[in-house]
């Protein structure tokens, strides 16, 4: 019998029904950041632990094919550029670095609240994939190879 | 309106050089070079024309009680041209530096965090904030010092991260007395509240932050780390954190804190001083004994790092003055003394003062800047660090401590004793080496140039009329507390 | 009174972890130790008796717990996340090349 990477097939099998659910959630945690508690930071780790179900499940071969991670590793790059350019924006609608340059509209509500949602959405992508990629590269790291001292 | 500039240049040059990768290293160093450039230019600037008026930015619009702000004042620019020289110097020296390592983006990614953190330590006007700023400026140092991958780097870099972050820790847990006796992070607000309370929270205050950040200055009690992380590190970045690091994130925020907030309490004025002498004497013994070129450099930082604690333990104008003029002389010279021992390892392969000689044939430049920076350190007129030292001395005379004085003479004699003798074996030795390795590129030795030529520029900052103009500004902030609160507070 | 003690005294073990483990591993938990107990420092200053959550919501008007020291731990944590993964990784590296995770035969640089 052909030796298979990662865990058994209930583990495999839960891990594929449950993972986009954790996703989703992590994009509620997300989105309604500015409302509840939890925000761009908790989101991102829900959607990070989403992704190491998928990891710790299926082993790094099929991880690797399935998220692409030097895609991740650009995404991450890119969300910090997001960030500085959405603050420099800013800058140039002649207002203070960062500073809310949109309709606050009302309290409550999903759509309010500025830049706040679009910062927290850069937010979320931004520690979604650090962390991510953090475990990634902590469970790529072999113990075994290297010289005697 | 310039303000936040200096910490988006950079940390946008880092992620940009992480999102275009591995593929076009040359992109990495044109970035890299532009952006350490227009930093030299903003900060330049910053000083000469817009520094000589507090300037404060509110972040995000958010007035101070609650949100985080930026403030520029003599001090902030005066360190700001320091980190922007070294650090341009320092991109310059990595171009070819660091070719024979892998992955040259990575490194240069990680060189712009360290400056937009220190960057960021610098401006910054809130207490949380610049712990912030301060741990992305020390997680950038920690991976740099590993970065060459050998087993010794790996070593150094682990004693370093340990250091730092019980530091760290420290430090936060200063930031939460604070915040608990004062309800507030921002430091004017904090200078403003802290005379009506009990003077036990000061010396509480005041004995966390001084653990905390007496270990990221290396002074004498905390010194363990700073040998191995700065001998082990890449040149260009031993440069870095020998010359701007230990400075923006030890001495600058050692002064914006006992001085700008806590208003230079009696006590640990005194601990300055005497944690200074120590430094100079235990730091120059140890370095006397050492061969290898880049761990007497290390030991020298420490002896030097005690000059600029003594001068400023002294509190008077004077003292104050030798302490900051030292500073900026101290990173100069230090900077190209790593070069030297970069470009001596780069050609010849060992640093090892047994096993070099009579290279001034050899590298010429190498030999000639190294003999001006070590002539500045040990304190021979006409160069910058005869003039600090002696500033030094007289002001702990005149406000009669003669004894410091006398252990600071002492210590400059140690010092010029043991760069004789890197003179002596490592430069203008008996055995004529006449094969290299690999040639010292222009980039090396425009930078170490540069940095020779400034060790003569900066000793003019002392003359009469140029010294009211650059360096009474920053003394006149530090001695001032009350008129650094009105002035962030805008009142 | 006696809470902060008991905090104190978190941060007294990871001091002495950090100073008298051999163990590498030991040495980064001792550390995150004494992070820890920072941060629940910062958090014991903010709680009040009989406050809410920091949160705005219809209807509610209670006292609040004070939220910067919340906001300030987690900060914290995030650097002390990446603090310890670096950590992490020297120790990988640092047993590729010593063969050992013993902190008294890693001494290939001097004092």
């Amino acid at each position: 019998m052909k030796r298979q990477t990662g865990m058994t097939l209930i583990v495999k099998t839960i891990t594929r029904l449950t993972v986009w659910l954790i996703i989703l959630y992590g994009f509620y945690i997300i989105l309604h950041g500015h409302l509840t508690p939890g925000g761009g930071f908790g989101g991102g780790v829900i959607i990070a632990l989403a992704f190491l179900n998928v990891l710790l499940a299926y082993g790094r071969e099929f991880t690797d094919k399935w998220l692409k991670i030097s895609f991740l590793e650009k995404l991450e790059s890119l969300s910090i550029i997001l960030f500085l350019l959405l603050g420099i924006t800013a800058l140039l609608a002649g207002k203070l670095f960062l500073e809310n340059f949109i309709g606050k509209g009302h309290l409550y509500h999903l759509l309010s609240a500025g830049t706040i949602p679009v910062f927290n959405i850069i937010i979320g992508i931004k520690v979604a994939m650090s962390l991510f990629l953090v475990i990634w590269i902590l469970s790529g790291l072999k113990l075994e190879e290297g010289e005697e001292a | 309106m310039i303000l936040p500039f200096y910490i988006i240049i950079p940390l946008f040059t880092a992620f940009l050089i992480s999102l275009i990768g591995g593929k076009k290293d040359y992109a990495a160093v044109i970035f890299s070079v532009i952006s350490v450039f227009s930093l030299v230019c903003l900060s330049l600037y910053g000083f000469f024309i817009g520094g000589r008026q507090i300037l404060v930015y509110r972040m995000s619009a958010w007035d101070i009680p609650v949100g985080i702000n930026l403030v520029q004042d003599s001090l902030s620019s005066f360190v700001l041209v320091m980190i922007s020289i070294i650090s341009l110097t320092s991109v310059l020296f990595s171009i070819q530096y660091i070719r024979h390592l892998s992955q040259d983006w990575k490194y240069y990614a990680l060189f712009m965090l360290l400056l937009s953190g220190m960057n960021g330590v610098v401006l910054t006007g809130d207490l949380f904030n610049l712990f912030v700023f301060m741990e992305i400026a020390l997680i950038a140092a920690f991976s740099l010092v590993a970065y060459g991958g050998r087993a010794e780097e790996y070593e150094a870099a682990f004693k370093y991260a340990v250091m730092g972050s019980v530091s760290s820790t420290l430090i936060l847990v200063g930031i939460a007395v604070t915040y608990c006796s004062t309800s507030t992070l921002t430091l004017a607000l904090i200078a403003e509240r802290l005379p009506a309370l009990n003077t036990k929270v000061v010396y509480w205050i005041g004995g966390l932050f001084m653990a905390g950040f007496g270990l990221k200055t290396a002074a004498m009690p905390f010194h363990a780390w700073l040998p191995d992380a700065h001998s082990s590190a890449p040149a260009p970045i031993s440069s870095m954190l020998s010359g701007v690091l230990i400075k923006a994130l030890g001495i600058y925020v050692l002064i914006r804190i006992f001085f700008n907030v806590l208003g230079a309490p009696e006590l640990f004025m005194r601990i300055f001083m005497v944690l200074g002498t120590v430094s100079i004497i235990i730091g120059v013994f140890l370095a006397i004994g050492q061969w290898d070129m880049k761990r007497l450099l290390a030991y020298h930082s420490i002896s030097q790092i005690g000059y600029i604690l003594l001068g400023l333990g002294l509190a008077t104008p004077l003292g104050i003055l030798g302490a900051i003029f030292h500073m900026f002389n101290h990173a100069i010279f230090k900077g190209l003394l790593f070069y030297n021992a970069g470009a001596v390892e780069m050609a010849l392969g060992t640093r090892n003062l047994k096993n070099l000689g009579n290279i001034s044939k050899l590298l010429p430049v190498t030999s000639g800047t190294s003999m001006i920076a070590s002539l500045s350190i040990s304190g021979i007129p006409p160069f910058n660090g005869f003039f600090s030292k002696l500033i030094i001395i007289i002001a702990a005379i005149k406000s009669g401590h003669p004894v410091y004085a006398f252990l600071a003479v002492v210590g400059s004699i140690l010092t010029l004793a043991s760069f004789m003798k890197v003179q002596r074996y490592g430069f203008h030795g008996d055995r004529v080496i006449e094969t290299k390795q690999t040639n010292v590129g222009l980039a090396m030795n425009g930078a170490m140039i540069t940095l020779a030529v400034l060790c003569l520029v900066t000793s003019l900052m002392i003359v009469p009329g140029i010294k009211e103009s650059i360096l009474d500004p920053v003394i006149a902030v530090i001695l001032n507390k009350t008129q650094y609160i009105q002035m962030v507070m805008g009142r | 009174m006696i809470i902060y003690l008991l905090c104190f005294v978190l941060f007294l073990v990871g001091i002495y972890g950090v100073i008298t483990k051999r163990d590498l591993v030991k040495i980064i938990l001792s550390l995150a130790i004494m992070g820890y107990s920072a941060n629940l420092f910062l958090i014991l200053f903010a709680y009040k008796k009989s406050a809410l959550y920091p949160i705005l919501e219809k209807g509610v008007d209670v006292p609040m717990v004070d939220p910067l020291p919340q906001a300030l731990v987690l900060t914290s944590i995030v650097i002390e996340l990446g603090t310890t993964a670096l950590l992490v990784s020297l120790v990988a590296k640092l047993f590729q090349k010593y063969r050992t995770f013993d902190i008294t035969k890693i001494r290939r640089l001097l004092g």
